[in-house]
């Protein structure tokens, strides 16, 4: 279609403008492309989320009882302190996992992208995320067999003489297989982030004077920020509602928001309406750190990185 | 005015105390030779080139000073200490980069003063001293612009402030310009000579641009693969060149080689094996016993005549080729022995010389240049 010789035309002809807008050939095309995809999200995620939504606020909604009028009954029975405490201990983890992500993470991806040998370095990376080829249950598993009180970890003390410990149904164990779980995908977000690093910025750094410390941290941290809060992020969001670490490692004593809501749903109590207000907060949680993410956090690292 | 912080003594003469100096440095990378024997002394205050061609090893020279670089052999003093063990952050120097390497993540102001902050310098004096610095590089309104939103000649300027504000006693320049187009390049090298000037520190400037050398230096290094052909003042280079490569690589020239066949008196002879004879005036550094030799003739020392004129170097040949240059007028003269020489005349408003007339070209004993052909001339750097 032939544009406009005036674009600027005091009276725009808002009719011809419509028909624009509505030829096929100018919606066809991108409809064709998003159409499916767009069918499949609005089915088996828009609806559920709306069902989840309400049913989360019919308060003390239970399966096979008779449904009451709406409220926010669920929404503050999650304020009693039993359950802010799950909120917080969920809370703990998640951060208590990504800081010891990142600071495990960061000197492995700082040494693959800077100084291990170029002609092995991408056999290095690969080498570092083997282990997201296996099952996250079967490697939780494995670190049972290490936790437990007659395992690896207390034999190897034994052999050292010193005391046996108990590790699994602790926090620490929750907090171990959640690092073990989502270090690799810190790793490589870090290492895509450092790799791009530009090196001269290093030397110019040392010329006017700054010593291998202060270049790390006036240099290095500030060019890579972006991969490093999108590497945290993204291991706050996946460790946050993680199910089964905690529910292998962590014993009683680890209650978490995603084990208390398989609790709502599939325990006795079969409480779905205080289930699906719990869901709720966790998905705006997930939803906060993930805008936080795209505005804070290095995109392309993230989609390199997921590829 | 506002007094300037920075001491504007003039330009100092060549002779006084030695700044850099470099002795018998070697440099390797993997095996692959870089620089090979460096012997190199600038002395305080001096505008120092290294100039050469890409590969020359002249950026690592100035590296192995900054120190980003150790010398595999060798040693490199700065103001009579031996910087063996000192790293690039401990040096007395700072360094402007070919791709500025300007700090994106800070502002125009946080990159110049990022030496002073690392210095501790009170917040007080930092604040004048970059104020001072953005003044001198006229860029006191871009204090607040990232680096991002500056154009290349601004980031060139931010880069220039953010060495000097450190008051280095040496300023090392690898190829500031190369980045900038003409007309800025012929703006920033001004400006460079100037800031040379009124801060009175030693320059050492890596470049590949001849032009940037003879104008801005006091002296000039000419390397050629990893060594030092020629050192001296900027007509030393061209006017007296001791080497085939410098005389070719500097400006443009005629080189004829041939075989020193005798001396008549104060003029040696030399012949080409296509039996073109070509005067030269003695030369107390070549020998007069016979031996290969190459003459260097610049293209504005050769002179063009319909009739025969008395010249020590009179040949005759057809015009091969003629461009209009402005200023000039670029010509090649195919002689009758097969040799094409290039003339340069001054364009004085003369009809250009028509493709193929018979002409003479002549010129004197002692415009022309007699040089060793103990040197190879390499294959890259021939006549264009």
């Amino acid at each position: 279609m032939a544009e406009s010789p005036l674009p600027s035309s005091p009276a725009p002809d808002w009719g011809s403008h419509l028909a624009q807008t509505l030829a096929p050939q100018r919606w066809l095309g991108p409809v064709a492309m998003l159409g499916p995809s767009g069918l499949w999200l609005f089915l088996l995620l828009v609806i559920p989320t709306l069902l989840i939504l309400e049913i989360s606020l019919v308060p003390g909604l239970r399966l096979g009882q008779p449904a009451g009028g709406y409220g926010l009954g669920n929404y503050l029975q999650i304020l009693e302190p039993v359950y802010l405490r799950v909120m917080g201990r969920s809370l703990a983890f998640a951060l208590g996992s990504t800081l010891l992500c990142l600071g495990l993470g960061f000197p492995v991806a700082y040494w693959l992208a800077l100084m291990s040998p170029k002609p092995w370095r991408n056999l290095l990376v690969v080498a570092f995320i083997l282990p997201l080829w296996t099952s996250s249950l079967l490697r939780a598993y494995a670190w049972t067999t290490i936790l437990r009180p007659s395992g690896v970890l207390n034999t190897l003390f034994g052999v050292l003489g010193l005391p046996s410990q108990t590790w699994l149904n602790t926090p620490t164990a929750v907090l171990i297989g959640l690092a073990y779980s989502f270090l690799p995908y810190m790793v490589l977000i870090l290492y895509a982030s450092l790799e791009k690093l530009d090196t001269r910025l290093l030397e110019a750094a040392a010329d006017l004077g700054a010593n291998p410390q202060q270049r790390f941290w006036k240099i290095t941290v500030p060019q890579t920020l972006p991969g490093i809060a999108a590497g945290c992020l993204l291991v706050f969001i996946a460790a946050l509602g993680d199910f089964v670490v905690p529910t292998l490692l962590g014993g009683a004593s680890s209650m978490n928001i995603s084990r208390l809501i398989y609790n709502q749903f599939l325990g006795p109590t079969r409480a779905w309406g205080f289930g699906s207000a719990l869901s709720m907060v966790l998905i705006l949680a997930v939803s906060l750190a993930i805008a936080l993410l795209l505005k804070y956090g290095d995109r392309s690292t993230v989609t390199e990185t997921s590829q | 005015m506002a007094q300037t912080v920075y001491s504007t003594t003039p330009a100092p003469a060549t002779e006084g105390s030695v700044d850099v100096e470099l002795r018998g440095v070697v440099k390797h990378f993997d095996d692959e030779p870089a620089v090979q024997g460096l012997d190199l002394r600038i002395y305080q205050g001096e505008f120092f080139s290294i100039l050469g061609p890409s590969g020359c090893g002249k950026t690592t020279t100035l590296r192995l000073i900054a120190g980003f670089e150790t010398p595999t052999e060798g040693e490199v003093l700065i103001q009579g200490v031996n910087m063996g063990r000192i790293p690039a952050h401990r040096r007395p120097v700072n360094t402007v980069f070919q791709s500025y390497a300007l700090f994106d993540h800070m502002t125009v102001r946080d990159n110049i003063a990022f030496g002073l902050k690392i210095k501790r310098l009170p917040a007080n004096q930092v604040r004048e001293r970059v104020l001072d610095a953005l003044r001198l590089v006229r860029m006191e309104g871009f204090a607040d612009r990232m680096p991002n939103q500056l154009s290349g000649g601004q980031k060139q300027r931010v880069a220039l402030a953010r060495a000097l504000v450190n008051r280095p006693a040496v300023m090392l320049l690898d190829e500031p310009l190369g980045a900038l187009d003409l007309k800025l390049r012929k703006q920033m090298q001004v400006e460079l000579s100037t800031l040379h000037r009124q801060l009175g520190i030693t320059f050492i400037l890596v470049t590949h641009d001849q032009e940037e050398a003879l104008s801005l230096s006091d002296r000039i290094a000419v390397m050629n693969a990893g060594r030092i052909d020629q050192i001296g003042t900027p007509s030393d280079i061209y006017d007296r060149p001791t080497t085939p490569f410098v005389a070719d690589f500097i400006g443009d020239t005629n080189l004829l080689h041939g075989h020193l066949e005798g001396s008549d008196g104060t003029v040696l002879r030399v012949v080409t094996p296509s039996g073109l004879k070509v005067l030269v005036q003695q030369h107390p550094e070549i020998p007069p016993e016979p031996h290969p030799v190459v003459v260097s003739v610049r293209p504005e020392k050769i002179r063009l005549s319909a009739d025969f004129p008395t010249a020590d170097n009179c040949y005759h040949g057809q015009i091969s080729h003629v461009m209009y240059l402005g200023t000039h007028i670029h010509c090649g003269v195919r002689l009758s022995s097969g040799e094409t020489l290039t003339v340069l005349l001054a364009n004085r408003g003369q009809a250009l010389p028509d493709l193929d007339t018979p002409m003479y070209a002549y010129w004197a004993a002692e415009d022309v240049r007699l040089l060793s052909a103990e040197l190879p001339l390499p294959v890259s750097a021939g006549n264009p």
